[in-house]
């Protein structure tokens, strides 16, 4: 069959090729750009529907991590004694709890995100990386509460600001870049195997063991803090704690290897999620 | 000018038969699973058990020009919808590719991605957003949208308090600002009722004569006539027929298999049909008339006894069940114990509006002056529409059953009888 000629077509007008795609594909990234006013207003809608028809509303956002930081206080901090690296132990583990919980709601909030939203999938294009990008940009205005709560505690305990805020955002990228890549990973999975709905929350709290929020990570032995930063989260938590809350254990080497791990997970996620992509109407 | 806005080349697209399984509802099922079929499943890339292969389409090609409106036809899972889906790239095919120029706008459905817990105002803000209009665009149209849903006064209202028509409204209104060069609608119309489905018709019309191009899928056979200048009959997902819409939809319709024996045991009413019984019923020609046009049946009947003064009634329903004219013509026939009688009942001033009917049959005494008594009954064939006539003189084509009824009462005059007061 002939393919008609172009003419007469706005030049900005572009032409849409649809063929089946084989083994990977690129990101696109381009496109999702395109679509960035629905990213926002898929995000906008988790955040206004977040707390709708709840007595609380966004106060839960603070009371997650403040109940947490008490239970972690007297359980851990009075009857453990576990060490806190210098400083008040109330101090140390809401420090760590900030970008934890934004962590794990990011985690649980994209990995059922496809789910969440199988009817869009099924009765509208776009770039499908958007519904778990939105799901873990929702949790930021949750995060900046948190934030904000454990600002209060460092400050009400004699704390003070320091140079070494200014790194706070690059950690909480990385906290971010962890929960997106490992989001995808998951909300892509979830599609197929719904198993994933019973694996996550199970998954963030093996992993929030393995972080060092109840405890400090310098009760490892030295030589395997770097192992260590394979958890990403490690890192975050770390460097959170040392440049927000003044602790001792300076979290370079840890935070080198917690880097490149994020960076792996969130490329490697984002090409399995595109490869599965073609799939999700389907199946979702 | 004519450039191929839509190309299409050899389309496939295969779903595997058990992919689209119900999904896990309770932990005991994924157990229930996990322990079955862990290893299969994760082998076989799909929490899938056996399946089979199912073409949805296949080796589908076709062209659509700039401005074309094309109507998509077929039985269910014929499809149509698949097709959609492809075109909107929702769906990746199989096999073959499609070349879209233009900017596409898709509605599959009404109302998606609507959430309930927002207002109104806010809906139409990410529906927008989700159709692909941009934020200024939405803005600008904001009151127009509004305006044509009537929903004003509860435009800061969550959805969740709006009655179902006020949301279909709402959402068909965002839906129906959407100023795309290309337009796939697959069957938006099916939903609401009748005077919500002739305003969303009405606004497909002014798509459909505005310039832009549009796929049309439904089984509104009267839409697509009325709409469309084209049609593509699609049946096991393949196309079977492609050209002018009238045509394809006369074939379409006539292709319906012609009422059997079996077929009227199971339309018969209970109790009916022990002595004379129909044993075939058929339109005479394609069941697809044109306005005022007469209707012609063709009756089969047998006898277990002698019988005289025998006379048919014949009843019409609209599409949606509703009975809305009968007739018991004052011809009598007899028939002979162990006879077959043949007989062709023609209706004339046949006044039905363009829609879809079903036809239903008695064989009996009386009905015109004394009591009816009937001998049999079979109620529910044949359907045939009933398609506007853009030459006729009577306007017709703006015809909404849920204000006019069904029946177009053709005698009519006005007369100014009296004028007061002054004219400036």
């Amino acid at each position: 069959m002939a393919i008609p000629v172009m003419h007469g077509l706005a030049p900005d007008v572009d032409e849409i090729l649809i063929e089946p795609s084989r083994g990977w594909v690129s990101l696109q990234l381009r496109e999702l750009w395109a679509y960035r006013e629905l990213l926002y207003f898929l995000v906008w809608r988790e955040i206004k529907v977040r707390y709708k028809q709840t007595v609380l509303g966004v106060a839960w956002a603070l009371l997650q991590p403040l109940f947490t930081m008490i239970v972690f206080s007297l359980f851990f901090g009075r009857l453990a004694k576990i060490p806190s690296d210098g400083i008040p132990y109330p101090v140390f583990s809401i420090v760590g709890l900030a970008p934890w919980t934004f962590f794990a709601n990011a985690l649980g909030q994209s990995a059922n995100s496809l789910v969440a939203n199988a009817n869009l999938i099924a009765k509208v294009y776009f770039p499908r990386l958007a519904v778990p990008l939105s799901a873990v940009l929702s949790g930021a205005v949750d995060f900046a509460v948190a934030l904000l709560v454990a600002a209060f505690f460092v400050w009400s305990f004699g704390g003070a600001p320091s140079a070494k805020l200014l790194w706070l955002p690059l950690f909480f990228v990385l906290a971010f870049v962890t929960a997106l890549g490992a989001g995808l990973w998951l909300s892509a999975l979830n599609v197929q195997y719904r198993d994933v709905r019973y694996v996550t929350p199970f998954l963030t709290q093996l992993w929030m063991f393995a972080t060092p929020i109840a405890y400090p990570s310098s009760l490892l032995p030295e030589q395997w803090r770097a192992v260590y930063g394979l958890n990403p989260m490690a890192g975050v938590v770390e460097g959170f704690r040392w440049a927000a809350a003044g602790a001792q254990t300076q979290p370079g080497a840890m935070l080198a290897v917690s880097a490149v791990i994020a960076t792996a997970v969130l490329i490697s996620g984002a090409f399995y999620f595109r490869r599965m992509e073609k799939t999700f109407a389907d199946r979702v | 000018m004519n450039a191929g806005v839509i190309s299409v080349e050899g389309l496939g697209k295969l779903y595997r038969i058990g992919e689209a399984q119900p999904s896990y509802h309770t932990l005991r099922d994924a157990l229930a699973s996990a322990f079955s079929k862990p290893f299969r499943a994760l082998r076989g890339g799909g929490a899938s058990g056996g399946y089979k292969p199912h073409w949805a389409l296949r080796d589908v090609s076709f062209g659509v020009e700039r401005g074309q409106v094309v109507g998509i036809i077929g039985r269910n899972g014929a499809g149509k919808s698949t097709l959609l889906k492809v075109l909107s790239r929702i769906t990746e095919p199989t096999e073959g590719r499609a070349r879209v120029r233009g900017r596409v706008g898709s509605l599959l459905e009404v109302g998606t991605g609507f959430h309930l817990e927002l207002t109104g105002r806010e809906n139409i803000f990410l529906n927008g957003a989700i159709l692909g209009m941009r934020k200024a665009e939405i803005r600008r149209r904001f009151d127009e949208i509004v305006a044509f849903a009537e929903v004003d006064k509860f435009i800061d209202t969550p959805v969740k308090w709006y009655s179902s028509g006020m949301y279909l409204r709402l959402a068909f209104a965002v839906a129906a600002h959407l100023d795309t060069e290309i337009l796939f609608v697959d069957e938006v119309l099916a939903v609401g009722d009748a005077s919500f489905q002739e305003k969303c018709l009405n606004k497909m019309r002014e798509a459909a004569t505005g310039g832009r191009t549009v796929l049309f899928v439904s089984h509104n056979m009267g839409a697509i006539s009325g709409l469309c200048s084209r049609a593509i009959w699609l049946a096991g997902g393949r196309i079977v027929m492609d050209g002018p819409a009238r045509e394809v939809v006369k074939e379409y319709l006539s292709d319906r298999p012609a009422a059997r024996t079996a077929d009227l045991d199971r339309l018969r009413l209970k109790g009916y049909g022990d002595l004379v019984r129909f044993t075939g019923i058929y339109m005479e020609g394609p069941p697809q008339i044109p306005f005022l046009s007469p209707l012609r049946f063709r009756l089969i009947l047998e006898s277990r006894q002698d019988f005289s003064g025998l006379s048919i009634g014949v009843a019409f329903s609209n599409s949606l069940g509703v009975p809305v004219a009968a007739i018991v013509p004052r011809d009598t026939f007899s028939i002979r114990a162990g006879e077959t009688v043949e007989l062709i009942l023609r209706v004339d001033g046949v006044s039905l509006c363009p829609d879809r009917y079903h036809a239903g049959f008695g064989v009996g005494f009386g009905g015109g002056t004394s009591a009816r008594h009937d001998l049999d009954i079979v109620n529910g064939e044949p359907v045939f529409e009933i398609l506007p006539v853009s030459e006729s003189d009577i306007h017709i084509s703006e015809w909404n059953t849920a204000w006019h009824g069904n029946l177009v009462l053709l005698e009519n005059s006005i007369e100014v009888v009296a004028r007061r007061g002054r004219a400036c």
